[in-house]
């Protein structure tokens, strides 16, 4: 038996889209997670609490609201999605659609981590290199950004573990179109919505359990390697 | 030259701090809390200030419209506690400065010879002694080719034994790099071993700064830095050997007899003498056995610290308030320093 027999190429497509849109999401929306959690750490301003309140929200609402508000958005007749639709961008029952919603729901976990690690990075060490002459977006990547890696690794990896689970968000915002917008926790959903899925289904599971368990070992074992650099 | 002159609020404290620091190393000297951190601070541009005016040579670092960033200032500043960068061997952390500052890094096998850092090049900052790391910080500071070198304390964090181990190294640093230095303590022997200008701060306000050797025989001065430090610090030249042994110098006021030194005639050097070693009399004293018996004149008295005329140096004696009256000793007084002992330094 091939793995081809043992997963249908449905499932296949399932996992392989699933894996795209979590790390596409991930990938993408890394450096302005970044860039929101060193302005949360390191910056005092008007709306710094709303700031903190927005980011935080997808964690706090129920992913179906989530979901229907990037649809409300995002969608074609919305504000910004009827503005990127002449541009050739379209998010709603696409892939990108979904790797998006995954993006907004991992978005909170991941500046809270980042955040932490940015507030455990001494800031006299960036005064030193200050008057060593360093200019200041050069300490920025040669000292912060060195002293955070842990941190951003860790974000990295609960963002990607996130947004490989995300259902709620996902299937109201894009559907459960197999091939088009159909992850892994969908094709699970669909899967135990008919009478004879539930072999597959579990299958699928055995596979999510697989990815989340390597997700976790690869990113200890990258932090085990940088903490050894020190 | 470095001109300081700055105030600033804080909750709790005002600093009014105005001060010069000539070449050579500067101490700015109190007790803990006066502001001395936060003085050296506003010079390296760690800080904004409320108003006032820092130049370092003909460079105005601070006014009321310009105020240059800490990267601009060219000041190197050691820490008290080093702040290496942990992710960098001590090697990457030596050439931070050179990678973007011309100038900078160009001395680097002669600082890594002058520190003994060679053996630690390849290592990571968590694996040094506190000794080491401080020596490290020494030579990045310097390798960032400064116009002016702080310290903030560089020897508090460490143990005696550490200190001892890198006080020789900032003998050298002072002496061989002609770098004026700005050096922050509270601690008594090391502000005696390394300073020629002393900056007495309290609680916000510079309260003097001079020479060490005005402060050391400053009758009224002289007890903050230690009742058990008063006393000359006088500049003499050998003159040759007696047929005895004894090296022959000569000061400013006469010449004096010290036990067998090893330097050549002409050679230049600083005489300690104690407050505490010194007896007054205003007879020419017979039968001592005390070699030095200096003609001098009473300038000042304070309590029991006598300071003294000799030639153009001062001096100072510690007797008690009863002697003091028994003798008459008032300003212009003439009598003899009978000088107990003597500690040479180099000049």
């Amino acid at each position: 038996m091939t793995l081809t027999d043992w997963l249908g190429p449905q499932e296949w497509q399932a996992v392989r889209l699933s894996l795209r849109v979590a790390g596409v999401a991930m990938l993408a929306s890394l450096p302005f997670a970044i860039a929101v959690a060193w302005l949360l750490a390191r910056r005092r301003f008007p709306g710094h609490g709303l700031l903190s309140g927005i980011v935080h929200l997808p964690l706090v609402l129920p992913p179906v609201v989530t979901g229907y508000l990037l649809l409300l958005t995002f969608g074609t007749q919305g504000p910004i999605g009827s503005l990127l639709q002449p541009l050739g961008i379209t998010f709603a029952f696409r892939w990108t659609g979904a790797a998006l919603a995954a993006a907004i729901m991992a978005f909170p976990l991941m500046v809270r981590t980042i955040r932490l690690g940015f507030e455990s990075v001494d800031p006299r060490l960036e005064q030193a290199a200050a008057t060593l002459g360093a200019p200041r977006i050069w300490i920025f990547l040669t000292v912060t950004l060195p002293l955070i890696l842990p941190a951003m690794l860790a974000g990295a990896t609960l963002g990607f573990a996130k947004a490989m689970g995300e259902f709620g968000a996902t299937i109201t915002f894009v559907s459960n179109i197999p091939g088009q917008t159909q992850t892994l926790p969908s094709a699970i959903y669909a899967l135990l919505q008919v009478p004879s899925g539930e072999a597959q289904a579990m299958r699928l599971v055995l596979v999510s359990v697989v990815i989340a368990i390597g997700a976790v070992l690869v990113s200890e074992w990258l932090a085990r390697r940088m903490e050894a650099r020190r | 030259m470095l001109e300081v002159a700055f105030q600033h609020a804080f909750p709790g404290l005002t600093l009014d701090i105005a001060f010069q620091a000539p070449g050579g190393v500067t101490a700015l000297f109190g007790p803990s809390g006066c502001g001395k951190t936060t003085t050296i601070n506003a010079i390296a541009g760690l800080m904004r200030l409320d108003r006032g005016r820092i130049a370092l040579g003909d460079r105005l670092l601070f006014d009321g419209q310009t105020d240059l960033p800490p990267q601009a200032r060219r000041i190197g500043y050691v820490f008290q506690d080093a702040r290496l960068f942990p992710h960098m061997t001590v090697a990457a952390n030596l050439r931070y400065p050179a990678r973007w500052r011309r100038g900078a890094g160009r001395d680097f096998d002669r600082i890594v010879d002058m520190l003994a850092l060679e053996p630690l090049l390849t290592r990571r900052p968590g694996t040094l002694s506190g000794g080491e790391r401080q020596r490290v910080a020494i030579g990045r500071a310097l390798l960032s080719d400064p116009d002016l070198l702080v310290m903030d304390e560089p020897l508090a964090a460490l143990d005696e034994a550490r200190k001892a181990e890198i006080m020789p190294w900032l003998e050298r640093l002072r002496d061989e790099i002609r770098l004026p230095i700005l050096y922050v303590s509270h601690s008594v022997p090391e502000v005696l071993r390394l300073a020629n200008t002393v900056v007495l701060m309290r609680q916000g306000r510079v309260t003097h700064a001079g020479p060490l050797a005005d402060i050391l025989t400053d009758p009224e001065l002289a007890p903050e830095l230690g009742a058990r430090e008063a006393g000359a610090l006088i500049r003499a030249r050998i003159v040759g050997r007696e047929p005895d042994g004894l090296t022959r110098v000569a000061t400013s006021g006469g010449t004096m007899l010290l036990p067998a030194l090893d330097m050549a005639p002409g050679r230049e050097l600083r005489l300690r003498i104690w407050a505490h070693e010194v007896i007054l009399s205003r007879e020419a004293p017979q039968g001592l056995s005390a070699l030095n018996v200096l003609p001098v004149r009473v300038l000042r008295v304070h309590g029991g610290l006598v300071q003294l005329a000799l030639g153009d140096e001062r001096m100072l004696a510690q007797i008690t308030p009863r002697s003091v009256k028994a003798l008459d000793l008032q300003a212009g007084a003439a009598c003899h320093a009978i000088v107990k002992s003597v500690s040479v330094l180099p000049s």
